[in-house]
């Protein structure tokens, strides 16, 4: 792949916790990259550094060493190289969570249009763009309902036209398909695969679920804060 | 997108129970700050109520109100010929009880000389005093209405007309009769030996005593001359109206105001300590859903709005309840309770403080929470 292709550039990460007896290494010179439509997953017991991965690519957490590279940005080379990172987060990256997180005052087609008022979208665009990603996603129907009233099937694909919503190039993905049944969590997938492609993003998530690791491009394995195999 | 309006919208009834929850607070606290201002304005109105300049009273004392004053009725002919006084009027004060509508009326009788200074500035229903005897003019809160009777003493007296906020410190609703009235009503209440004494023609005929004499004075009048004048006779003393104010102020409502003044401070402390732990509650039960919104890239800014609005609309609306509740029920209380304009607004400025302090403390709860704890990993 050319090297245009590479949405997520991680080189030598490393995060440790604490210092002396009581430090922990949650993750250990970590190297990955991810291309442009690749759906990759983030395999490991309890505590080997999925999460602390996702967070240091999602600019939630900063790494103790390396250098993290989004969308062909620098955005940390032994410090954050850019202050605004909730910006950055707005911009590059799209989250979903694994009890979908909507927020409860909110309406399905609000719960979409918040990031995009947030990133400064005319009201009315941002209406268009959740009610056409609801649509998108064949969640139309319930865009005027609140999340409570949801199943969690359309909950959860409404958490992911939120994600998607200002089109961004990296979905961070922590266990989509848990909150799901077997069937369900098959066409979240094939959805979030379809989206990668569609949209020329590239899809990371932290799964335990055995039943969709056949959806995934690459599996990575984490243990002790170090990659094992891809 | 207002996040704090649809965030209300959405728990609007528990939002309207904290309001009124709140609400019912600021009622408490206006409530006695209505109290305290009730307690002054009561004290003050019956010394204002004569519209004088000047008090004459008795020598050594501090009378009528702080102290028992008592002097010659004679006196306020020696005053009115004074320099520099305009008119002058005999006055009596005196606190009974008479039997009323089946029950026991409280009353503050004040005795003055219809035409002379002393009497209400405004009679609200009915007449002045007609007569020079059995007629009266009463409090409305005492519940008398015209062309009514009542016995004080051993005479039976006609309600003639109402007047409005005239009692005295301790809130006992005031009626006005003559003070030829007045007088025999004190004789009446001697104690029943020096009135039989007075009858067998014992210890003679008293003359007649009264409280103080009130005097206006004429446009340009120096009243420090005229009470230092008053002074050098050894049996009077004289006080100007202010010094009045402030000596029934100082003496006889100064530990009332000062205990309820006291109660204020801490109720408005434990409104201050309730308002910081709602707002804080409020904001601590939206940590996650403020971790979701930072971690989509919402600016601090968004967040701060959303907990000051929603902490700034709750104070706005508990004060706003609280007003609403207390001007309705202001008039059962059975003293006055007075509140001024200024009252609301300083009330308004002390929330809206107390509502940005507690604020701050959620702001500062939310501004540290972890966007990465949305991830819930």
């Amino acid at each position: 792949m050319a090297p245009g292709d590479i949405l997520v550039d991680v080189r030598g990460v490393a995060k440790h916790y604490g210092e002396g007896e009581t430090r922990v290494d949650a993750l250990r010179s970590v190297d990955l990259r991810v291309h442009v439509g690749e759906v990759i997953a983030l395999l490991g017991p309890s505590g080997s550094g999925k999460t602390t991965l996702l967070n240091v690519i999602g600019c939630i957490l900063a790494p103790t060493a390396g250098r993290v590279e989004l969308d062909g940005d620098a955005v940390f080379d032994g410090k954050w190289l850019r202050s605004d990172l909730r910006r950055l987060r707005l911009d590059k990256i799209g989250f979903i969570f694994q009890a979908h997180n909507l927020l409860p005052f909110l309406t399905a087609e609000e719960n979409v249009s918040v990031v995009l008022d947030l990133a400064g979208w005319p009201a009315e665009r941002g209406r268009e763009r959740a009610r056409d990603l609801l649509d998108y996603l064949e969640v139309g129907h319930r865009a005027k309902v609140k999340p409570a009233l949801l199943s969690g099937g359309e909950a959860q694909r409404v958490a992911i036209a939120r994600a998607l919503a200002n089109r961004p190039r990296i979905i961070l993905a922590d266990e989509p398909t848990a909150a799901l049944d077997s069937g369900r969590a098959q066409l979240v997938m094939d959805l979030l695969r379809k989206l990668a492609s569609d949209q020329k993003a590239c899809i990371i998530a932290v799964t335990h679920d055995e039943k969709i690791f056949d959806r995934f491009d690459r599996l990575i394995h984490l243990r002790d804060g170090r990659l094992v195999d891809s | 997108m207002n996040l704090a309006i649809k965030d209300i919208r959405h728990g609007l009834f528990r939002f309207v129970l904290t309001c009124l929850g709140l609400g019912l607070l600021m009622t408490v606290v206006l409530a006695m700050i209505g109290i305290y201002n009730g307690l002054v304005a009561d004290a003050l109105a019956v010394v204002k109520a004569p519209a004088a300049d000047v008090w004459v009273v008795e020598a050594g004392t501090q009378g009528p109100f702080a102290e028992a004053s008592s002097i010659p009725a004679t006196t306020r002919d020696a005053v009115a010929r004074m320099p520099g006084v305009a008119e002058a009027g005999a006055i009596t004060y005196q606190t009974i009880e008479a039997s009323h509508a089946g029950g026991t009326l409280r009353l503050y009788v004040i005795g003055f000389e219809p035409g002379r200074p002393g009497g209400p500035q405004r009679i609200t229903e009915g007449r002045g005093l007609g007569r020079s005897h059995f007629e009266l003019l009463a409090d409305r809160k005492t519940g008398l209405v015209p062309g009514e009777t009542i016995r004080l003493g051993r005479d039976r007296f006609t309600v003639v007309g109402l007047v409005e906020d005239a009692m005295n410190s301790g809130g006992d609703p005031a009626v006005y009769v003559t003070l030829a009235d007045a007088l025999t009503l004190q004789t009446a209440m001697d104690p029943a030996a020096a009135r039989v004494q007075a009858a067998r023609g014992d210890g003679g005929l008293r003359p007649p005593t009264v409280a103080a004499v009130v005097a206006r004075l004429q446009p340009g009048a120096d009243v420090a001359l005229l009470t230092a004048t008053v002074r050098q006779w050894k049996h009077l003393s004289a006080l100007s109206q202010s010094e009045q104010e402030q000596l029934l102020l100082a003496s006889v409502v100064d530990r009332a105001r000062r205990q309820i003044g006291l109660f204020l401070g801490i109720l408005l402390s434990v409104s201050a300590v309730v308002i910081a732990l709602i707002i804080y509650t409020m904001t601590m039960e939206k940590l996650k859903q403020i971790a979701t919104l930072k971690l989509i890239g919402a600016p601090d800014r968004t967040i701060v709005g959303l907990i000051v609005q929603q902490a700034l609309i709750l104070g706005i609306s508990g004060l706003a309840i609280g007003l609403a509740l207390i001007l309705l029920v202001k008039d059962s209380f059975p003293r006055r309770v007075v509140l001024e304009p200024f009252n609301a607004l300083v009330l308004t400025g002390i929330i809206l403080m107390v509502c940005l302090v507690a604020s701050g403390l959620g702001v500062r709860a939310a501004l540290k929470v972890d966007p990465a704890t949305a991830l819930g990993g």
